[in-house]
């Protein structure tokens, strides 16, 4: 089979796309980081979620430990059922607690995993008792407009 | 005046009705080179000359107009960015555009216009010098022999095309946000993998540049095999082809888009 420099050409370019292609996924791509095959989940109920979503990042002291793997409606407790996927390097003690946070003032909402201390650790398909549901804004700036009123009002009964 | 009227309404029929006729005779055409595809399979360097025409002479307008693109946003992005206070989204935001959107679809765009017009070009021109009546003659199929390598090699090119576009522009994005402007190196890469999700992001936008490419091809073939075989013809049947090719591409992009990411 005879071999032309187009050839060359073809296979140069076919290998760049492909490198291309690797780099967007081990790269950009969050693919390798996280191998979901090497978890365990565990579920939680939450009041409230405010505005988590479902591959959001599970962390504990700040590190990534795990995804939510799944957001539903639990129409016997009227909560939040989230299902967390979490990654098997990492055993929580049984007695752990989730709540729900915000990185920074606008940004993403995460769950944070507080270890409790328990001898017995976590295992697939456990229920995390200890659940802490996201702070609502409006209930935060209701409650203190509430507080500051009845401060003033108190003030003003000392007054006179 | 009902003279012209009706001169009117005649001539909207008659429009309407070659667009039916044509979107038939393109549907069967596709079929066609589907049918006939398997030969140029078996002679496989027929398929390699095209991707060699259509992918790697395009390389060089996708690999600047991809960092030209990544950088633009890096620029813009920040500037948006920074009035929020969170530069360090910026990674983010440059890698999710272009992956889900830029990158398929400008390079679907550019690929259009630099690799669809030449297509329609040469077989356009084939037929008007009667070679693809010449091969009629010696028995050769001129959709086996000339159409689907063609179509084979541009649907092959695509994606890699948009793969490239999507790297560049992000490494142009990077170039502006951390080595120009100073955005900090480590949350810009790691926002970035926290955020792109490889099957919901990067595999749509994939799947995207594939659709687009037979979207092209089989446009930039049909308008070539079915121009009139003149000078005028060609000429027009490559304006055609851009014209058509890109309409195409945005109205399939908000389809499938539509499709891939709604809610979450």
């Amino acid at each position: 089979m005879q071999r032309a420099t187009l050839d060359l050409w073809v296979g140069f370019f076919v290998a760049v796309g492909l490198a291309a292609m690797l780099f967007l996924a081990l790269k950009v791509g969050n693919m390798g980081a996280f191998d979901s095959a090497k978890a365990y989940e565990v579920k939680a109920s939450f009041e409230n979620i405010g505005g988590l979503k479902a591959r959001a990042p599970v962390k504990s002291a700040g590190v990534v430990v795990g995804r939510v793997a799944d957001i539903s409606f639990d129409t016997g407790t009227y909560e939040a059922s989230v299902t967390l996927k979490l990654d098997s390097r990492y055993p929580f003690p049984k007695d752990s607690s989730a709540s729900i946070m915000t990185s920074g003032l606008l940004g993403e909402q995460y769950v944070a995993l507080e270890a409790g201390g328990d001898d017995k650790m976590l295992a697939n398909g456990d229920r995390l008792k200890l659940t802490q549901g996201a702070v609502v804004l409006e209930n935060l700036i209701g409650q203190f407009l509430y507080n500051k009123a009845e401060g003033e009002g108190k003030a003003e009964n000392s007054a006179q | 005046m009902i003279n012209g009227l009706l001169n009117g309404v005649r001539r909207l029929g008659h429009r309407v009705v070659d667009m039916l006729w044509r979107m038939g005779v393109s549907t069967r055409f596709f079929l066609l080179l589907l049918l006939h595809s398997g030969q140029c399979f078996r002679r496989f360097h027929l398929i390699i000359r095209e991707v060699f025409s259509t992918g790697v002479l395009s390389l060089i307008i996708i690999l600047v107009s991809g960092l030209f693109v990544g950088m633009v946003l890096g620029l813009q992005g920040y500037e948006t960015l920074q009035t929020y206070g969170s530069e360090e989204a910026l990674g983010v935001l440059v890698s999710l555009s272009l992956v889900r959107e830029l990158g398929p679809v400008v390079a679907a765009l550019l690929f259009a216009s630099r690799a669809g017009s030449a297509i329609t070009a040469e077989i356009g021109l084939m037929k008007a010098t009667e070679q693809l009546a010449a091969m009629e003659m010696m028995a050769v199929n001129p959709i086996a022999r000339v159409v689907a390598p063609r179509f084979w090699g541009g649907v092959i090119s695509m994606p890699l095309l948009a793969a490239l576009f999507s790297a560049m522009g992000i490494l142009g994005g990077w170039l502006v946000g951390v080595v120009l402007i100073g955005v900090d190196e480590g949350s810009f890469w790691s926002q970035m993998q926290a955020a792109v999700d490889f099957r919901e992001d990067i595999l749509n936008g994939m799947i995207k540049s594939f659709v687009f490419g037979v979207a092209v091809t089989t446009i930039a073939l049909f308008e070539g095999y079915d121009a009139p075989p003149t000078a005028e013809g060609v000429s027009r049947a490559t304006t055609r082809t851009v014209v058509t090719s890109s309409l195409a591409i945005l109205g399939l992009d908000f389809i499938l888009t539509a499709f891939m990411f709604r809610g979450v």
